[in-house]
């Protein structure tokens, strides 16, 4: 199994009091297939995202990449696992904003020591993006913008892409063209995908799918 | 609505207490530097008017010798009995109980009402201060120093600090000037039949009175130098308001819109901004007068001891808090703040109210702004070498030192700009890549911090140079000139003699150290004796001779001058004439520099100085001797004559002592250096910590990609320290100018001698040091914080709520 989230624990601290957000989430997602997320806005995607990511720790349960429990990560091997093993999509402000738009394609793939050149220039141009590799993020619309955060994660090959909202901010045209995109990206590296969406229609296109009600996977 | 529109805008602070405090102490700290400037420079002034006012001077007109350097008694009475209202005043400067005081006789009894005395002679009145061994007054202070001293000295209100007022039989026998007088004080109402002074004394001539005072002239060029300094510091100060206010502008400016859409109108929100702004400038303003208060305090010591080394200017030693003082303070504080934050409520302002609100573009600086900002510096960079070329006169020395140093901060940017990319460019791996890619993204947002930083380390290294080339100068030269293995002063011209005698067999040579006072080209100076002998020849540096000066100086053919009469009066070796006091004119043969005196000097053949001069004091002698022999020699002088310590120095003595006073002079200008730096690492860690709100979005991305927290606040750190590494590189040239500037052109100017500049490298590599830590310790609070921070709140970076 490349993902297990088995009975994650997830709480906030807000002005009055704890939060519950994950109540004992369960999960799992082989290699190679897609699982998209759904559920309403604050039911706690993100939250079970970020702790797939090793962006943060839950408070009890486990997490499994691999087979290997990343709750108990230090910080520093955290980043490890993001660095080699994850790519991740964010809905918006992916990308480095000092690094222009090819260095920042190049970025993770070069930090995980698998920098391929022929990759990189392959995904630039099927993601359309030859023409735009000297432009800096800011000088970017929105849907390019998202097709660079894309490239990034898969450059690096990881076995685990996250993906959060990654079309949330695009119109319906290009946000199916990226999707599209991704999917077959995906494919292709025989990677496993977790699509968090609260569109039931790109949820639709991913193998699987699970949705997040009161903390609980319904 | 306004009450509402103010919570709004009020609340912006209450979330961001940093941004505040870092506003509210750089405004602080830039109004205590100047306000504290200022403090010392108006106690200083009022000591000088204090002085000029001593006795009346300030009102009293007064006769003077047209060209001796005293009159006698015997004018005196003479104009008394042709009917002038005239009073006695002898003036003169020397040690008493140790202490070096100016001593004034005055007689009671002919005095001028306008002289004061009624204040001086209450009390226990006249009986103790006429009749000997008599009695002084002093200043408190002074009284207080003067315990020592073997004369009675009480302390009196209104007379300036290091001025000694006693009966003038008895100054006439502490100065040893039987029968002299330096000037007559003139009653203001005379009779009308009284004979012309043509008539009576026509070697005499008739002053107005003098309300500015001689010192406060001499010391404009070192009060000068402090306002630069101050206004420096404030420039400095004013880069950190400048950069808060922006920011919080910046970050308001959705506020600003909201309001706006609300009906708030425009006006009415721009009252509001300039109110707030009046506040914190007020707030800021009054902790920095009493800051400033503070700052002049404790420096004021060291200004007074300054004033007292190199113009014999008798200062104050303490500080009072003068009312215009907070005035002049708080309004200071309130303009910078406006000035400061003119740009943002222009641009406030004129804000439409429609246009979407975006979060802030973080632009790669646009290059077409730096090469407007690399144009201007060239142009104030031409302006400084021509000002150089053709200007004259300590003001155009400054604007040349302003244009100079602004050129060197516009040009900061342009410089760190190109270095950083040329350093991504060699930078091999992804990290390194980022690192100075986006050390070069922090340029727009540090930048005024870093000129500043700049600003300060090129006043160190500048001022640095100057003070060191002067201390190698100076020590050089006292070596030089105290050739003379020993010094010794007789009390009377008949102790001399036989201390001469005494002397003869038992030494090489004793050199005699005559001199009378008098005016030289207009100013007050002296005429010395130089003996035609060897140690002068071996010895003494000239900056500037004709064909064998020493040769015609002792065959009466010429005089010597020093530096200060040189370059004041133009007076040079080959067709320089010198008009000497109460003697003929002789042509300059040569000039030789004497650093640390204020005053014109000359130097004339002995024999020449006892024709022309034969009343002149004979009293002080250098001897040379074997230098083992220098122990025994003064202690014998001493048992023999019984001389009083001060009055047997040898040369060590005699350099410890002149050293002692060269360090005390430039206390005051490093504590102002150090100041200014401190100033400047507060304006740096007050951009990191503003800047560190906005970083979060810029260093998201790159921890999600997989590098760590702590490696991100290490990266960080060393972010600072590069910046500040590089600052410090650009700065070493533009101090080194400065150095030039300040000796070749400000001190030439302000103290009238030019000095040879010499390099100290390992006081850069302190200074480089110094900038490091400074950017270490501005940059460690915001690291700290990062390398802390909560996952979630990075996180927050990508979700929509941010
Ligand atoms: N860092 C945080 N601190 C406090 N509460 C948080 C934090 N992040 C998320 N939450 C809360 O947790 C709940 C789930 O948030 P999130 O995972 O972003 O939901 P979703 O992505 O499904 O919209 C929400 O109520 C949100 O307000
Ligand atoms: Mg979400």
């Amino acid at each position: 199994m490349l993902l297990e989230i088995d009975r994650v624990e997830k709480s906030y601290a807000t002005g009055d009091g704890m939060l519950p957000v994950l109540r004992g989430v369960s999960l799992g997602l082989e290699a190679g297939r897609s699982l998209a997320l759904t559920g309403e806005s604050g039911s706690g995607k993100s939250t079970l995202l970020h702790l797939a990511a090793g962006l943060d720790a839950p408070d009890a349960g486990a997490i499994r990449v691999h087979g290997r429990d990343i709750a108990g990560l230090g910080d520093t091997a955290r980043a490890a696992l993001r660095r080699d093993t994850i790519g991740l999509v964010f809905q918006q402000f992916n990308l480095i904003p000092s690094l222009d738009a090819g260095a920042n394609l190049a970025f993770q793939a070069r930090l995980a020591g698998r920098h391929d050149a022929a990759l990189v220039r392959d995904l630039a141009g099927r993601l359309g993006l030859a023409d735009f590799l000297r432009r800096y993020p800011e000088q970017l619309s929105g849907g390019q913008q998202q097709r660079v955060a894309i490239g990034r994660a898969l450059a690096a090959r990881p076995a685990l892409v996250l993906a959060d909202e990654p079309t949330g901010n695009l119109d319906e045209a290009t946000g199916d063209a990226v999707l599209d995109l991704m999917l077959a990206l995906v494919a292709e590296q025989g990677a496993g995908l977790l699509l968090v969406t609260h569109s039931p229609r790109l949820a639709a296109r991913c193998d699987a799918r699970a949705v997040l009600r009161a903390g609980r996977v319904a | 609505m306004r009450r509402a529109a103010l919570a709004a805008l009020l609340s912006h602070w209450r979330a961001r207490p940093l941004q505040l405090a870092m506003l509210v102490v750089g405004l602080a700290l830039a109004t205590a530097l100047w306000s504290g400037v200022q403090a010392i420079n108006a106690e200083a002034r009022a000591s000088y008017a204090e002085a000029a006012a001593t006795l009346g001077q300030d009102r009293l007109a007064r006769l003077v010798p047209a060209d001796a350097a005293h009159i006698d008694e015997a004018d005196f009475v003479a104009l008394r009995r042709a009917g002038w209202r005239v009073a006695p005043v002898l003036e003169g400067r020397m040690r008493l109980g140790g202490e070096r005081v100016t001593v004034m006789g005055i007689d009671p009894l002919t005095a001028p009402p306008q002289a004061g005395l009624a204040a001086l002679t209450e009390g226990d009145g006249l009986a103790g201060f006429t009749t000997p061994p008599g009695r002084g007054f002093a200043a408190p202070e002074t009284a207080a120093e003067l315990a020592a001293a073997d004369l009675e000295i009480a302390p009196a209100r209104g007379i300036a600090p290091g001025i000694v007022i006693v009966d003038i039989g008895i100054a006439q026998t502490l100065l040893d000037a039987p029968g002299r007088l330096s000037h007559l004080q003139v009653h203001p109402d005379q009779p009308a039949a009284r004979a012309d002074l043509a008539a009576v004394a026509p070697h005499l001539e008739q002053r107005p009175p003098d309300d500015a005072g001689e010192l406060a002239r001499l010391t404009d060029s070192f009060h000068l130098n402090l306002t630069a300094f101050g206004f420096l510091s404030f420039a400095v100060g004013l880069f950190i308001v400048h950069s808060a206010v922006g920011l919080a502008f910046e970050q308001r400016r959705p506020v600003f819109r909201t309001l706006r859409a609300l009906g708030l109108p425009g006006r009415s929100l721009m009252v509001l901004l300039v109110a707030e702004l009046a506040a914190l400038a007020l707030l800021a303003g009054a902790l920095g007068v009493a800051l400033g208060y503070g700052v002049a305090a404790v420096l004021m010591p060291g200004v007074a001891a300054t004033l007292g080394g190199l113009y014999g200017a008798e200062v104050a030693g303490s500080v009072v808090l003068r009312p215009e003082w907070w005035l002049s303070g708080l309004a200071i504080a309130l303009g910078g703040t406006l000035a400061a934050a003119a740009r943002d409520l222009w641009r406030t302002a004129r804000l439409p109210v429609l246009a979407a609100a975006r979060p802030r573009a973080w632009a790669l600086i646009s290059e077409r702004r730096l090469a407007l900002q690399l144009g201007a510096a060239v142009v104030l960079a031409l302006v400084a070498v021509v000002l150089a070329r053709v200007g004259g006169g300590l003001i155009a020395g400054f604007t040349m030192l302003g244009a100079l140093l602004l050129a060197a901060a516009l040009a900061l940017p342009v410089l760190l700009y190109a270095v950083l990319r040329a350093a991504q460019a060699l930078a091999r791996g992804p990290v390194a890549q980022w690192f100075w890619a986006d050390t070069r993204q922090q340029l727009p947002g540090l930048s005024l911090a870093l000129m500043a930083l700049l600003l300060a380390l090129a006043a160190n290294i500048g001022v640095g140079t100057m003070v060191s080339s002067f201390r190698l100068t100076f020590t050089g030269w006292l070596d030089q000139r105290l050739a003379a293995e020993l010094y010794v002063t007789a009390r009377s011209d008949a102790e001399a003699e036989a201390i001469r005698d005494w002397l003869a067999p038992r030494t090489e040579a004793v050199l005699p150290i005559w001199y009378v006072e008098g005016e030289l080209a207009g100013r007050p100076g002296r005429v010395y004796s130089v003996a035609d002998h060897g140690t002068y020849r071996d010895h003494w540096p000239l900056i500037d001779a004709g064909d064998a000066p020493w040769e015609r100086v002792a065959a009466g053919e010429g005089v010597l001058v020093n530096e200060q009469l040189a370059r004041a009066a133009g007076l040079w070796s080959g067709d320089g004439r010198l008009d000497l006091p109460g003697g003929p004119e002789l042509p300059v043969v040569g000039v030789y520099s004497d650093y640390g005196n204020p005053q014109p000097q000359a130097m004339l053949g002995l024999d020449s100085f006892t024709r022309h001069y034969p009343d002149a004091p004979q009293r002080q002698h250098g001897v040379r001797a074997p230098p083992g022999a220098v122990p025994d020699l003064a202690a014998g002088l001493r048992d023999r004559f019984d001389l009083p310590a001060p009055n047997v120095t040898d040369q060590a003595e005699a350099k410890r002592i002149s050293l002692a006073v060269f360090e005390r002079t430039f206390t005051v200008t490093r504590a102002l250096n150090v100041l200014t730096l401190g100033v400047a690492g507060v304006a740096l860690l007050a951009s990191l910590v503003t800047l560190s709100g906005m970083r979060l979005a810029q260093l998201a991305p790159v921890w999600a990609a997989g590098l760590g927290r702590a490696r991100l606040a290490r990266l960080e750190l060393w972010r600072a320290l590069a910046l500040a590494g590089f600052t410090a590189l650009a700065a070493l040239p533009v101090g080194l100018v400065l150095a030039w500037v300040l000796l070749a052109v400000i001190n030439v100017e302000a103290f009238g001698w030019r000095l040879p500049m010499h390099v100290f490298p390992a006081d850069w590599v302190r200074l480089g040091a110094l900038a490091l830590v400074t950017g270490a310790l501005a940059a460690a609070a915001p690291a700290l914080r990062l390398a802390r921070i909560a996952p979630a709140q990075l996180v927050k970076v990508f979700a929509h709520e941010r």
